[in-house]
C-alpha cells in the first residue's frame, strides 16, 4: 500500500470524525465514544475495501456491511455521506422528528444501511445470512460486520461465532472494536469477554490482531483476510474510544452524551475542522 | 375422508414440493427438523437447508440477512421458541426492517401433549401479532396449511405460520380458496357467529351441528388470518346474527379472541364469549383429554354460543 493512499485515507477519517462530532453536536444526543473509536476502520471499509454504488444502493454485487453495534450510527452515517449515498448536509438531521438519519441505523430509511441494528447481539447473525446468501448465489461479494467489545457479551454472538465457522463463512470479516469500554464501566470490569482473541480462535475463527487506529494495519489485514478460505476471519482492533477528540478519549462518559456547542468546537479545533457557528 | 394429517406435516410436504419450483426458498431449523418436518425439505434439498442447531436467535437472525440478500427463508422450530426465545430478534430484524421471512412454528397450543406445560405455546399469536409488519395466520388443516405456505410465499414481508403436531381430520378439500386476511365463511347462520382458527375450526363446525340440533342456527367463520384481521366478515357477522364467540387453542389474552374484541368495540359492539386457554399453562397429558380438560370441545363452543345469545341486548 503507498503512503499517499494511506494519507488519503486517514484525511477521510479525520473528515468524518469532523462529521460525527458536528452532527452528534447539532442533534444534542447520541453516542461519540463508539463512533470515533470505529472510524478509522469504517473509512478504510468504504474508501479503500468495499465495492459499493451510491449511484445503485441496491446493486446485487455490492459488498455489505452490517454496524452490529448500531449505536455508532453517526460513524455510518459519515461515511455514506462522504461516499454520497446522501449530502453531508443531511447529517444534520440526525434523530429529528422525520429524518431518514434514525438514533439507530434503519435499512428502511434510509438506502446504503444494510441492515437495521441498535439491539446489540444481533447483526453477526445477519451477515453470517448474508454470507450464506452470497455463497448460494455464487457471487462473490464480501461481507463486513463491526461488532462492539460490550456487545460481544449477548450469547447469541457466540452461537453466531459457532455458525460462521461451521458454514466456512470465508467472504465475512468481523471487526471487534476493541476499546475497552462499555456503559457502565471498563468491559473487564463489568463482564470480562477477555481474552478475545483466544476466545474467537478457539471457536475456529482466523483471528488478527491490530491497532483500530493503524491505517496501514487494518489495510494489511484486510488483505490479508481475502487469502484465508474455509473459515471467517476476526480482526481484534484495539482502539480507543472517542479516538481524536482529547477530553472524550477513554472516557467512559462520552459513551453516550453528545457534545455541548462549547465542546463541540473544541473538539472541531482539535479535529482540525471548523464549527458552524 | 377419515385420514388425520397434522400441519406440520403438509408444510413439510408443501415446503418440498415448493422448494423445486422456487430456487429462492431456504429453509433452517433449530434441531428440531424431523419434528417441524422441515426434513422433508432437506431430504430433496440439502444445499439450501441449514440446521442452526439449538439456538433460535442465531436463527432468526442469519434468516433476516438471508431475506435482505433476496432469500425467501422459511425458519422453523416448536412455537415457544420460535416466538418466545427470539421475540426480540424477530421484532428488530426482520418486523421492523420488513424482512421477508418465513417463521413457520410448530407445535403451538396444548395439543403438543404429554411433553407438557414447557412446549405448549399458548401465546405466540398475541406476540406475533402485536408486531408492525408481521401477518399471522394459522391453518386449520392440512389442505389449508399447503396453500397457507403457497400465499405466504407471495406476501412481501414477514409472516408467522402457525402450525401443530396433532393430527386433525381434513376439512377442505383441493377447491379450496385460500386468501391472506379474508376468513372463509364454513356455514351461514343467524343467531350466533362462532369465529375460530387452528383445530377449533372443526370444532366449530361440530357445535353449529350440536346447536342445530336446539334449533340454534350458529354462523361458522374460518379465522384462518389473525392479522390482517378480517373486519368486514366481523362487522358482518356481528350485525347479522348479534352475538359472537372466538374459539382458538392460544390463552384468551391476545389471541384471536382479542383480535376480534378489538374490531367489535371500536365497530359494532355486541356480546362476545372466548373459548380459549384462561390464563393458565398447559400440563401433560394425552391431546384429547388436555382439550376437554381446558375447554376447547365442540361442546364448550355450544355452550358459549348459547350464553352469549341470552346476553344478547332486545
Ligand atoms: C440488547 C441491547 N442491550 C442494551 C443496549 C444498550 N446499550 C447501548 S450501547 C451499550 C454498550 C455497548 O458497549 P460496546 O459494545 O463496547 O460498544 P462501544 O464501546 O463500541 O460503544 C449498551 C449496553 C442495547 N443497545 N442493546
Ligand atoms: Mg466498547
Amino acid at each position: 500500500m503507498d503512503s499517499s493512499v494511506l494519507q488519503d485515507l486517514e484525511a477521510k477519517a479525520c473528515k468524518m470524525r469532523q462529521d460525527i462530532v458536528r452532527m452528534l453536536g447539532e442533534a444534542g444526543s447520541g453516542h461519540p465514544g463508539g463512533s470515533l473509536s470505529a472510524a478509522d476502520i469504517v473509512a478504510v471499509l468504504f474508501f479503500n475495501e468495499m465495492k459499493t454504488d451510491p449511484q445503485k444502493p441496491d446493486w446485487p454485487e455490492r459488498d455489505r456491511f452490517v454496524l452490529s453495534k448500531g449505536h455508532a450510527a453517526p460513524v455510518l452515517y459519515a461515511a455514506l455521506a462522504e461516499k454520497g449515498f446522501f449530502t453531508v448536509d443531511e447529517l444534520m438531521t440526525l434523530r429529528k422528528t422525520g429524518s431518514r438519519l434514525q438514533g439507530h441505523p434503519s435499512m428502511k430509511h434510509l438506502p446504503g444501511v444494510e441492515m437495521s441494528t441498535g439491539s446489540l447481539g444481533q447483526g453477526l447473525s445477519v451477515a453470517n445470512g448474508m454470507a450464506i446468501a452470497g455463497k448460494l448465489d455464487k457471487r462473490d461479494y464480501r461481507v463486513y460486520v463491526v461488532l462492539g467489545d460490550g456487545e460481544i457479551q449477548e450469547g447469541q454472538i457466540w452461537e453466531a461465532a459457532m455458525a460462521a465457522v461451521h458454514y466456512k463463512l470465508d467472504n465475512l470479516v468481523a471487526f471487534l472494536d476493541h476499546n475497552g469500554l462499555q456503559i457502565d464501566g471498563p468491559v473487564s470490569e463489568v463482564m470480562s469477554p477477555e481474552p478475545v482473541a483466544d476466545k474467537w480462535r478457539a471457536f475456529g475463527w482466523h483471528v488478527e490482531e491490530i491497532d483500530g487506529h493503524n491505517m496501514k494495519e487494518i489495510t494489511d489485514a484486510l488483505a490479508l483476510a481475502r487469502t484465508i478460505k474455509g473459515k471467517p476471519v476476526m480482526v481484534v482492533a484495539n482502539t480507543v474510544k472517542g479516538k481524536g477528540v482529547s477530553f472524550m478519549e477513554n472516557q467512559v462518559g462520552w459513551h453516550g452524551s453528545a457534545p455541548n456547542a462549547e465542546q463541540t468546537g473544541q473538539a472541531l479545533a482539535e479535529l482540525g475542522g471548523e464549527a458552524d457557528e | 375422508m377419515s385420514k388425520k394429517t397434522a400441519t406440520r406435516e403438509a408444510y413439510g410436504k408443501t415446503l418440498a414440493r415448493l422448494g423445486a419450483v422456487n430456487k429462492n426458498i431456504v429453509v433452517l431449523d433449530a434441531d428440531l427438523s424431523k419434528s417441524t418436518k422441515t426434513a422433508d425439505f432437506a431430504a430433496v434439498f440439502p444445499e439450501r437447508f441449514f440446521d442452526m442447531g439449538v439456538a433460535e436467535q442465531n436463527m432468526l437472525g442469519t434468516a433476516a440477512g438471508l431475506a435482505a440478500a433476496g432469500k425467501i427463508p422459511f425458519a422453523s422450530s416448536f412455537a415457544v421458541f420460535a416466538t418466545g426465545r427470539a421475540f426480540e430478534q424477530i421484532r428488530n430484524s426482520i418486523a421492523y426492517p420488513k424482512l421477508n421471512v418465513k417463521i413457520a412454528a410448530t407445535h403451538a397450543g396444548i395439543s403438543v401433549g404429554e411433553d407438557g406445560a414447557s412446549h405448549q405455546s399458548i401465546e405466540d399469536i398475541s406476540l406475533m401479532r402485536t408486531l408492525p409488519n408481521m401477518t399471522v395466520i394459522v391453518p386449520a388443516d392440512a389442505v389449508e396449511t399447503e396453500k397457507a405456505v403457497e400465499a405466504a410465499i407471495e406476501v412481501k414481508g414477514p409472516v408467522y405460520l402457525r402450525l401443530g403436531r396433532l393430527g386433525l381430520p381434513v376439512l377442505f378439500d383441493e377447491s379450496y380458496r385460500f386468501e391472506v386476511g379474508r376468513a372463509v365463511t364454513l356455514r351461514e347462520g343467524s343467531d350466533v357467529t362462532v369465529m375460530a382458527c387452528g383445530l377449533m375450526v372443526g370444532q366449530a363446525v361440530e357445535a353449529a351441528e350440536m346447536l342445530a340440533g336446539e334449533n340454534i342456527s350458529a354462523r361458522v367463520i374460518n379465522m384462518h388470518t389473525i392479522k390482517p384481521i378480517d373486519r368486514d366478515i366481523i362487522i358482518k357477522a356481528a350485525r347479522e346474527t348479534g352475538a359472537v364467540v372466538t374459539a382458538e387453542e392460544h390463552s384468551i389474552i391476545g389471541g384471536l379472541g382479542s383480535a376480534v374484541a378489538e374490531v367489535l368495540v371500536q365497530s359494532e359492539p355486541v356480546p362476545q364469549e372466548m373459548v380459549g386457554v384462561r390464563d393458565t399453562f398447559g400440563e401433560s397429558g394425552p391431546p384429547s383429554e388436555l382439550l376437554q380438560k381446558y375447554g376447547l370441545m365442540a361442546g364448550d363452543i355450544a355452550a358459549a354460543a348459547k350464553k352469549v345469545m341470552g346476553r344478547k341486548k332486545g
